[in-house]
């Protein structure tokens, strides 16, 4: 199991015949990612190394069965191609462009109302289950197939998160960045509550930074819902105030939207935060080693109370996976 | 990106936003001329800068006649105007605007952003004009009012009068203030704005409406379709390093502390400064080369850190995604070659071509300290500036 991609996930890539669009394509190829199809308007009927190109999705769609999307195209062309694979009911699509106006995303946000298009991105590396498929621009082979969730606003912050995981041996069930852009698709939530139904999923790894209140609110949704084990990290604890950031900004999150303000709230309710990006790993490899050493103890206590702990096993994943040991 | 308040009004009236009658003006000698141009009897002399709390930094002056406006603005033009957004150093005043001065009644403040959140616009207004917003919001929450509109339907009549009735207008003053706010919010989509703020917004003693102030950012990635925008950006305003960085491609943002950094992605380069100062150092300056960065761009990253004077040592920081580590190295070695570096050089490869990366650094015979993780080559870094003080 994993969230949102698997191995059966049939790709399109709009954007495919671009220099980006085309490398990356090949890239989740060679991964294992069924990539069935691509899309240039003006290109249809033409293929990128055997793969089929199409003029438009819908084409592509009823043409491959595809069912998610990755998209390359440039930004000022970006949004509409969102649009349309929401139109040709593609249930994904993963926007890696950068730069789109703010604007044209309202547009789409407003568009995806009621739809049943679940959006990535854009501005945003992607999303990948290791070992079954990649729909994004990270470098492959610091992936492994593991227990952790991740959720991230950070590109090459999630790689180095990733990378602290598999050198310790714990990989990753499915590692996401949601893009660093003001208005995304999918959010920290979002993330978060398939990462809670995921039975793969032991813990989670949450990667924020300055600005917004997404981590607030994925602070208050933790509390509410997430059952397993959550580490974070806010990256920007040095930014300079008001860099990126004009006074009504601030004003519509009551100010609070400094690294401390958010690791506060995240600590406030029971989440550890790294406060050292080179120990994201770390913190989350002691934590499950505490709720492991937990569990046992009161597996242990439990053994008395039969039905009680029958019941439990099934929900907690922990454990299931702690019977099966390390891979 | 920032424009001026002349120039933010200017925009305004071509929308029919209601502002004040102005002109801006380079010297004390065409301030005089603006000011009789404008026929009035009382004037505002205005410092312009990208910078708000000019009125408490002495940048802003009434005055009743154009001989005092020429004055007046001599004395400005040139100065160095310090306020609480400028930080210490100030900012030098190269030009101010000359307006009408009103007879105000009420002071109200009008602003208006994207909510991410409700991925919606939202207006948000007060009865605290002139105050500093921040402050309100913080101390008294109750009294900021918000509309969040629909994208679909638009800034329609009632969003305004909501907002009207609440900051307690009445009879044609609705009417007024629900033309002025539907004005600002087709400005806003038309130009692509990201933040407008009216502070204060005014009501006269004659029953009027106006823009006293107006700030207005816009989206940088909508620039490409509003190449007049673009052209309103006032570079002396802006740090010379981050153009520069910006003109390659590059995102630049200058620090205070003396450890330079050249870091690929936004997150890592951010966490990057943090562990430095997680380290006991200071970053000099943020710095993203980006996803797909040239050796070219890289090369030229380089130099814009060590243009930096303070700078007195340096971390690259670099995980290799679509970034490959060799492209890296050879704009280190090249960026090494042109200038002559004097300072300790700390550098972390990982991803992409790491080993072909490492290879080439260590061929270059270059002084690399080479560091084995991020948390080693903060604390070398770290280290070394120390000694090198």
């Amino acid at each position: 199991m994993s969230i949102f991609v698997n191995k059966n996930t049939k790709v399109l890539v709009q954007g495919i015949t671009g220099k980006d669009g085309m490398f990356h394509t090949l890239q989740c190829r060679d991964y294992g990612t069924k990539i069935v199809g691509g899309v240039t308007p003006g290109k249809g009927g033409t293929n990128v190394e055997g793969i089929p190109v199409f003029n438009t999705v819908k084409d592509a769609v009823s043409s491959t069965g595809a069912n998610a999307s990755m998209i390359f195209v440039p930004p000022p062309f970006a949004a509409d191609a969102i649009m349309e694979a929401v139109d040709a009911g593609i249930e994904l699509v993963v926007c890696i462009t950068e730069g789109i106006p703010t604007l044209d995303m309202l547009k789409v946000s407003a568009y995806l109302k009621g739809k049943k298009t679940r959006l990535i991105g854009p501005n945003c590396p992607g999303i990948i289950t290791p070992g079954e498929a990649k729909l994004g621009i990270m470098p492959a082979k610091i992936h492994n197939p593991g227990k952790v969730g991740i959720i991230s606003r950070s590109g090459t912050l999630t790689y180095e998160a990733v990378y602290q995981l598999t050198v310790l041996g714990l990989g990753q069930s499915t590692a996401i960045g949601i893009g660093g852009d003001p208005i995304i698709g999918t959010n920290f939530i979002d993330a978060l509550e398939a990462f809670n139904n995921d039975p793969k999923t032991e813990a989670i790894i949450m990667i924020g930074e300055i600005g917004g209140t997404a981590e607030d609110d994925a602070a208050r949704y933790i509390k509410k819902y997430v059952k397993k084990p959550v580490v974070a990290f806010i990256a920007g604890q040095t930014a300079p105030k008001g860099k990126r950031m004009g006074h009504a900004g601030a004003i519509i999150t009551g100010g609070k939207t400094t690294a401390q303000d958010k690791i506060e709230t995240l600590e406030s309710v029971g989440i550890k935060v790294s406060k050292s990006p080179a120990e994201i790993g770390k913190t989350m490899y002691e934590l499950l080693t505490k709720v492991k050493a937990r569990a046992k103890k009161s597996t242990a206590g439990k053994a008395k109370k039969k039905s009680k702990s029958v019941k439990k096993k099934k929900t907690s994943p922990a454990r299931k996976n702690n019977r099966k040991g390390k891979r | 990106m920032n424009i001026h308040e002349y120039q933010a009004k200017e925009l305004m009236a071509k929308f029919g936003v209601a502002v004040p009658k102005g002109k801006p003006a380079f010297t004390a000698d065409e301030a005089y001329a603006a000011a009789q141009q404008l026929g009035v009897s009382r004037f505002v002399v205005k410092a312009q800068i990208h910078a708000g709390g000019r009125g408490k930094g002495g940048g802003v002056k009434l005055v009743n006649s154009p001989e005092e406006v020429r004055e007046v603005a001599g004395k400005l033009i040139g100065m160095t105007l310090v306020t609480h957004q400028t930080g210490a150093e100030g900012k030098i005043v190269k030009k101010v605007y000359i307006e009408e001065a009103g007879v105000i009644e009420k002071e109200l403040y009008l602003g208006m952003i994207i909510d991410r959140t409700t991925r919606q616009i939202v207006v948000m207004a007060s009865t605290e004009g002139g105050m500093e917003i921040e402050e309100v919001a913080l101390k008294t929450p109750e009294k900021i009012i918000k509309e969040f509109i629909d994208p679909v339907a638009g800034l329609q009549d009632f969003y305004g009068r909501n907002v009207a009735y609440k900051l307690g207008l009445s009879g044609d003053l609705i009417g007024k203030f629900v033309k002025f706010v539907k004005a600002l919010y087709r400005m806003f989509l038309e130009l692509d704005c990201s933040l407008m703020e009216i502070n204060p917004l005014v009501l006269t003693k004659d029953g009027n409406i106006f823009a006293l102030d107006a700030k207005i950012n816009f989206d940088d990635n909508a620039l490409f379709r509003h190449k007049d925008i673009e052209a309103l950006r006032d570079i002396n305003e802006e740090d010379a390093k981050e153009l520069d960085a910006k003109a390659h491609g590059l995102s630049y943002v200058s620090l205070t502390g003396n450890i330079g950094c050249m870091v690929n992605g936004a997150g890592l380069a951010m966490s990057t400064m943090d562990i430095i100062k997680f380290y006991g150092g200071e970053p000099a300056n943020f710095l993203d080369v980006g996803g797909g960065a040239s050796k070219e761009q890289v090369t030229h990253a380089f130099k814009i850190i060590l243009s930096d004077e303070k700078v007195k040592g340096i971390l690259v920081n670099i995980f290799g995604g679509i970034m490959k580590c060799d492209v890296i190295a050879a704009g280190v070695i090249a960026a090494a070659r042109e200038v002559n570096i004097q300072v300790p050089l700390v550098v972390r490869l990982e991803g992409t071509n790491v080993e072909l990366g490492k290879k080439m650094l260590g061929e270059s015979g270059l002084n690399i300290i080479a560091a084995s993780d991020m948390a080693d080559a903060a604390e070398k870094v770290v280290k070394a500036v120390r000694g090198a003080i």
